[in-house]
């Protein structure tokens, strides 16, 4: 499948899982998706190693666009991103939009072929600023 | 130079001291944060003590790389990957053999890493906080005991102010009136390596 995967990074699993299943209901099978979410206790939380996972589990060559909600999902994605190897760090980006709506709406415009850049924008366009 | 033995007592010895503190952490996160700091910072340092013989085996930079490591995987929250940062970036700036010029350098170095992982500056009631006085302590010839006590001062003055990055933010005016968790935990691991290096230089 070359079209844009997507990973969602929440602090909680079901809000993580949540967000996926809503995903899912828009755009089926069409997008690689992937979901992570709590610490390695299980509690509330974001794990670099979970996110890792995510992204490899959602990789398309056309790129992986990951959707987070509070800071240390955004800083622990963004250390993920960077822990990657070079050739996959480069086609992976840290979204800055609303965790559901981006991520839904990111995946409708990743269903249709769009390339990384677009459903980034897309999904941005969201965000008031 | 660090010895084996004497590297191995120095990073139990931090490790031990954070953990000794996870309630007061959790205190201080709970008032301003989401009340995690003390459960996710235990949780690595329990992490790097599981680690301790062959952490304390390797060259320092190694050593300082992993320990940044396991704090970056195991930690989670948003301090997991700023401590992971601060040390895997120590690591990389330090030469084996240590001068005070060096490790003022090497950790300015750091200081440079954690800001830009936490887009963050000084006075926004963060960790920045203590490190960058602690730094600047360092850099002027401070001996351990005046550092370890710069870095307590400054985790005190983050009572004062608002809380403009990480979580403590959403509160605004209300974080006002608490310190900083993570200025605090920073503060722990600078007294506990100045207690090392005070005791046996």
């Amino acid at each position: 499948m070359s079209n844009v995967g997507i990973v969602i990074v929440s602090h909680s699993p079901l809000v993580a899982k949540g967000t996926a299943d809503m995903v899912r209901q828009m755009v089926g099978e069409e997008v690689p998706l992937a979901h992570c979410g709590g610490n390695s206790d299980g509690g509330l939380g974001t794990s670099v190693e979970a996110i890792l996972k995510a992204i490899d589990s959602a990789w398309s060559e056309a790129g992986v666009a990951i959707f987070v909600d509070l800071g240390g999902a955004e800083t622990n994605s963004e250390m993920a991103v960077e822990m990657l190897p070079e050739e996959r760090a480069g086609r992976v980006v840290v979204c800055n939009a609303p965790i559901v709506e981006g991520a839904v709406i990111a995946a409708t415009e990743a269903s249709g072929g769009a390339p990384l850049a677009v459903v980034k924008r897309t999904a941005e366009e969201l965000s008031p600023g | 130079m660090l010895g084996q033995a004497r590297l191995r007592s120095l990073i139990e010895t931090v490790a031990r001291t954070v953990i000794e503190h996870e309630d007061e952490l959790t205190q201080l996160d709970s008032a301003i944060g989401d009340g995690d700091h003390g459960a996710n910072m235990k949780r690595g340092f329990e992490a790097v003590l599981a680690e301790l013989d062959a952490l304390a085996a390797k060259p320092l930079p190694e050593t300082l790389k992993a320990v940044g490591t396991q704090l970056l995987m195991k930690v989670g929250g948003a301090s997991g990957p700023l401590y992971g940062t601060l040390f895997m970036s120590l690591g990389k700036s330090l030469p084996e053999t240590l001068d005070r010029q060096s490790v003022a350098q090497a950790l300015d170095a750091a200081i440079a890493a954690v800001r830009a992982r936490g887009k963050a500056e000084t006075g926004q009631k963060t960790m920045l906080d203590v490190l960058v006085p602690v730094q600047r302590a360092l850099a002027s010839g401070a001996d351990p005991a005046a550092v370890a006590a710069r870095a307590n001062e400054a985790a005190e003055a983050t009572i004062p102010m608002k809380a403009t990055r990480g979580r403590a933010s959403f509160l605004g005016e209300r974080s006002i009136g608490h310190m900083d968790p993570g200025a605090r935990s920073s503060a722990l691991i600078v007294e506990a390596v100045a207690s090392c290096f005070g005791i046996s230089t």
